[in-house]
């Protein structure tokens, strides 16, 4: 979220599309209750179903599954062509002026450079013209037929109300509604915020569809603002902590990146690394990148990362593929080329897609290893469950091994929610049995393989021996000696660079914030992003101070919030030009002619004069991006693709099937329904209850007991088509497997009409397995497609291909 | 910090001397002792309390434990209540149907006490020491890296990658084992490694 939970309660209006707050984060949408009562607030749901957001909604308006962004480019359309654009706002702080290299194009649903054979894109025109002087070429008349903004105009043109209905299945009148009330969000002094989750993201273009909102949210002046922001609902208690501090394939702590084997020594990782600014006077923050590494390396190898070995350049792998991501490791399984695979707190054979294709891959390993809290289906895959769980053990040859981890309730440390507070946690019971905490295990994994490598030697041992472990208890660091390594800490005296004589940091305590942070080797710090959690003033994680002055929603002294306590990203861009709040009411922090204040940490230096530095700072351009450049594998505009497996064929492109810069596995392939197959003609997608929570709460007994049982949801119309009663059973089954379930036949779904066919949804919830207290049952997984968005790998698990029909129930 | 006397903790105090308070100015000095005897003690009073946050969604509600017995004290300590934390800014003392099932999830019966192995081709799993496990796994790995660690490309490049086991990380574990986790596997040179970000 670049806003707070607690700061919705300043909005105009919510739209809630790609996810379903009201559902699935019940206690975080009581603030757009709260906006409602108190503000008038307005609230807006799109979704294929009528959900629990909707039934509370001023406004809802049907969709089918994997159009957003033609609904969303459409609303772009509209906003435009009736000149509902905040245009002080887009012209200072929007790439909108750019002018873009004349060999990019869009055309036919693929843009300049597309090479089918590799499924990728040449992106070297995606880029702007640089002048002589080095800076992006620019046109603030935004008549220059080659800026950005005219190529928006240009490229959304399609997306009429007409198109979006014809695509989407959403009335034009529906369609054109939502439109109107989004466009009223342009005035300076009315805000909007989105919130969305896996509704957006579980698409084979799952970071175009964010992207589509995030364009809208800038033409409409609505980012950095109280009540505005693209506020992303992360499905977990710490997703947003784990991937901030780059547990992922390709990512070093703090959204560093990994090296890859064409960045063959650190000067050459460091060559595209510089970030020089793109226009005069402007921070772009990342000209740092190079402290945060080198800090981070220390915190890693401590003494045995040196100026001379390049801070141990070379003991980080090199990638030869852009990422080993989920997808890619059980495809690896899956042809033998992987051999051990651990989860911790991870139930893949339920949360990775196509259940077949996992359990065979599983099937495949030397060795597996689970550290749970609770029972999971992956560390029993090999077990028969009947129908839910087919295998014969004696086939398969996987050693597993499953270790008893504490709960929260028993282990201390921060998470960090949705809103980026870093909020510490105590624990309060006795573990049962023998389960022990995740830092201990994972420590005495170390601990051992450390000495088998120094025992008996072996490949590169390097990394691990003279890994920094300088802990009172090696075998258990505890959360508060952690924490004090992510926030950093002083090798030698640290000076202010604008005034040597000034200390920031003495040798040995802990640092301020990343400020402090420096290149050569003087500073550790195990993930900059986070600097300033738990300094010399203390653990400021653990503060649980309530004031929040004039009631903005800020809460600056509870907890912490990343980056050095900020509570709204971007927050400069709540201000004009001259520094000013574009609404008064609304006011976040204001430039008073020497420097910026207010209510929340300025997120741009204090002293930086508002007319000359952007608020976007982490970009080079000082300004956010209508165009990306080639920062994004499919395009620096969002396009139109219809999900893998889709009951219409693009009316945009017609010859383009799915997200041409997706990748997709040769056998994946073969397992895709084709586009408006007969065999399979209903439109699927997959969704959570209240009641549950993923696969941990079927061991919750009074969760269990809540919803005790597997179900689809489908309309009384196709209901009608297909003979099928309500709480009567029913089959469903795509092109990879099968699952058996109760029909609830409900008004929540109806048939959309796209391009004049009608197209049924089927809706699957995804809370059963074969372990736990609630009864035995399926996932979507067993369905859906194996393929993930072109950027980030989110599986496709919200649009995909199934058939229906009634069936009997199990033999009682 | 989390031992402050709460708010919702002093309006649970001063609402137990009112009531008796009234009866007493009634002039039921009698009943009011027989009726003190009949009600049941206050089943939090002699709980220690512990400021958690719920681990499901990323709302992340505060959240009060009541345990009998006290860590800090080095005692053994049984969660008997989990209730919303009033003082939370985010959920001020809500919970969901989740959150406010709490107890359930520590206290579940499938809750995991041991360290179990399957041995190829059985269809059980047998209870093993720690020590058991561990050494295992450390031998397992090292095996399988040792055997497959590519320290070099093709073209002479220095990659140091480990391709052939893979790690998924959590997504309810505290930063701090976030970072403990990731020092553990990037040092091994480890690649195929991910979280619960994408799902």
């Amino acid at each position: 979220m670049t806003n707070s939970w607690t700061d919705i309660k300043n909005t105009d209006l919510v739209i809630i599309m790609g996810g379903n707050a009201a559902e699935a984060h019940p206690c975080g949408f009581k603030w757009v209750t709260e906006a409602k009562a108190n503000r008038g607030a307005k609230l807006i749901v799109v979704d294929p179903r009528f959900t629990r957001s909707a039934s509370v909604a001023d406004f809802y308006a049907p969709i089918r599954q994997g159009t957003d962004i033609a609904f969303l480019l459409g609303v772009m359309n509209y906003c435009i062509s009736n000149n509902k654009v905040q245009w002080d706002y887009v012209r200072a702080f929007t790439n909108a002026s750019y002018i873009v290299k004349d060999g990019f194009a869009y055309q036919d649903g693929l843009f300049t450079g597309y090479d089918e054979a590799k499924r990728d894109y040449d992106k070297s025109t995606w880029d702007y013209v640089i002048g002589d002087d080095g800076y992006a070429v620019v046109d603030d008349t935004l008549t220059h037929p080659r800026c950005v903004w005219n190529l928006l105009k240009q490229h959304i043109a399609v997306y009429t109300a007409e198109m979006v209905e014809r695509i989407c299945g959403t009335p034009k009148e529906k369609f054109l509604k939502v439109a109107e009330m989004i466009s009223e969000c342009s005035s300076p002094t009315k805000a909007m915020t989105s919130m969305y989750a896996l509704g957006w993201t579980q698409h084979s273009k799952g970071s175009q569809n964010i992207r589509s909102m995030a364009m809208l949210q800038l033409i409409l002046g609505n980012i950095g603002i109280r009540g505005g922001g693209m506020n992303a609902l992360r499905g977990h208690s710490n997703i947003q902590g784990l991937t901030d501090i780059g547990l992922m394939s390709n990512l070093l702590p703090g959204y560093l990146t990994l090296p890859t084997e064409k960045e063959v020594d650190f000067d050459s990782y460091m060559s595209t690394r510089g970030f020089k600014p793109l226009r005069p006077n402007q921070m772009s923050y990342w000209q740092n990148y190079r402290k945060f590494f080198v800090s981070f390396q220390k915190a890693m190898w401590g003494a045995s990362a040196t100026p001379e070995n390049n801070f141990a350049y070379d003991w980080l792998p090199k990638l030869d593929l852009p990422s080993y991501d989920v997808l890619r490791a059980f495809e690896l399984m899956n042809q033998g080329k992987m051999n051990g695979y651990v989860c911790q707190g991870f139930n893949p054979l339920l949360a990775a897609p196509n259940r077949a294709k996992l359990t065979a891959s599983l099937s495949k390993l030397t060795y597996l290893v689970t550290m749970d809290p609770l029972d999971t289906e992956t560390a029993r895959f090999w077990e028969n469950h009947g129908e839910f769980n087919d295998v014969d053990s004696s086939q398969i040859q996987t050693e597993v091994i499953q270790l008893p981890s504490t709960c929260f309730a028993e282990d201390e440390g921060s998470l960090t929610n949705s809103g980026r507070w870093l909020q510490w946690h105590w624990p309060g019971g006795t573990p049962p049995g023998e389960a022990k905490t995740d830092n201990w295990i994972m420590a005495q994994i170390h601990m051992r393989l450390k000495d088998l490598y120094r025992k008996e030697g072996g490949a590169f041992p390097d990394p691990i021996v003279n890994l920094d472990w300088a802990y009172a208890d090696p075998g258990e660091p505890t959360a508060e000696e952690l924490a004090k390594e992510i926030n950093g800490k002083a090798l030698a005296t640290v000076y202010d660079t604008a005034d040597p004589t000034k200390v920031l940091a003495e040798t040995g305590k802990l640092v301020p914030s990343f400020a402090a942070l420096r290149d050569d080797g003087s500073t550790t710090c195990g993930c900059w992003i986070y600097s300033g959690c738990f300094n010399e003033n203390g653990n400021n994680m653990a503060r649980r101070d309530t004031s929040d002055p004039d009631e903005t929603g800020a809460y600056l002294k509870w907890a912490f919030s990343w980056p050095v306590n900020r509570r709204i990203l971007y927050n400069r861009a709540s201000a004009d030009l001259t520094g000013k709040a574009w609404d008064p009411s609304r006011k976040l922090i204001e430039w008073d002619g020497e420097k910026w204040s207010g209510y929340d940490v300025p997120d741009i230096a204090p002293t930086a004069k508002p007319e000359e530095v952007g608020p976007f700072i982490m970009n080079p351009e000082g300004v956010s991006r209508l165009f990306t450049r080639g920062m994004m594998r499919d395009g620096p505009f969002p396009a139109h693709y219809e999900p893998f497996e889709s009951p219409v064929a693009n009316l945009v492109a017609p010859n383009v099937r799915g997200n041409p810069a997706a990748r997709v596995f040769q056998d994946d392939f073969a397992q895709f329904a084709e586009t408006a197959s007969a065999e399979f003609p209903y439109a699927a997608t997959s969704y959570r209850l209240t009641e549950h929570f993923h696969y941990w709460t079927k061991h919750v007994w009074v969760n269990a007991v809540l919803q005790p049982e597997f179900f689809v949801e489908i309309s009384e119309e196709l209901a009608k088509e297909k003979g099928i009663t309500h709480g009567g059973w029913v089959r469903v089954w795509s092109k990879r497997g099968s699952v058996r379930a109760k029909a609830v036949v409900t008004k929540r779904i109806k048939p959309l009409i796209c391009d004049g066919k009608a197209v049924h949804v089927v809706g699957i919830p995804l809370h059963w397995g074969f372990t736990g207290a609630a009864r035995k049952g399926f996932g979507p997984n067993s369905l859906t497609p194996f393929v993930g968005d072109a950027n980030i790998e989110t599986p496709e698990y919200k649009a995909f291909l199934v058939n229906i029909e009634p069936t009997t129930g199990p033999v009682a | 910090m989390n031992m402050e006397l709460s708010r919702r903790q002093f309006l649970g105090a001063a609402g137990a001397g009112v009531a008796g308070t009234a009866l007493g100015a009634f002039g039921f000095g009698d009943i009011e002792a027989a009726h003190a005897e009949a009600i049941r003690a206050f089943k939090l009073v002699n709980t220690t309390e512990t400021r958690n946050t719920c681990p499901y969604c990323s709302v992340a509600c505060g959240v009060i434990m009541y345990s009998k017995g006290d860590l800090k004290k080095g005692e053994k300590a049984e969660i008997i209540h989990i209730e919303g934390d009033t003082d939370h800014p985010t959920n001020r003392g809500t919970l969901c149907p989740k959150g406010a099932a709490l107890l359930d999830f520590v206290k579940s019966e499938t809750r995991l006490k041991y360290p179990m192995i399957r041995k190829p081709g059985l269809d059980k799993f047998e209870q093993v020491t720690w020590d058991e496990a561990l050494d295992r796994i450390a031998r397992l790995m090292k095996d399988d890296r040792d055997a497959n660690f590519i320290q070099t490309n093709g073209d002479g490049v220095t990659v140091n990658r480990w391709t052939t086991t893979g790690f998924l990380a959590a997504s309810a574990t505290t930063n701090e084992t976030a970072w403990e986790t990731y020092k553990v596997v990037r040092s091994t040179g480890m690649v195929a490694f991910d979280n619960q970000a994408r799902v």
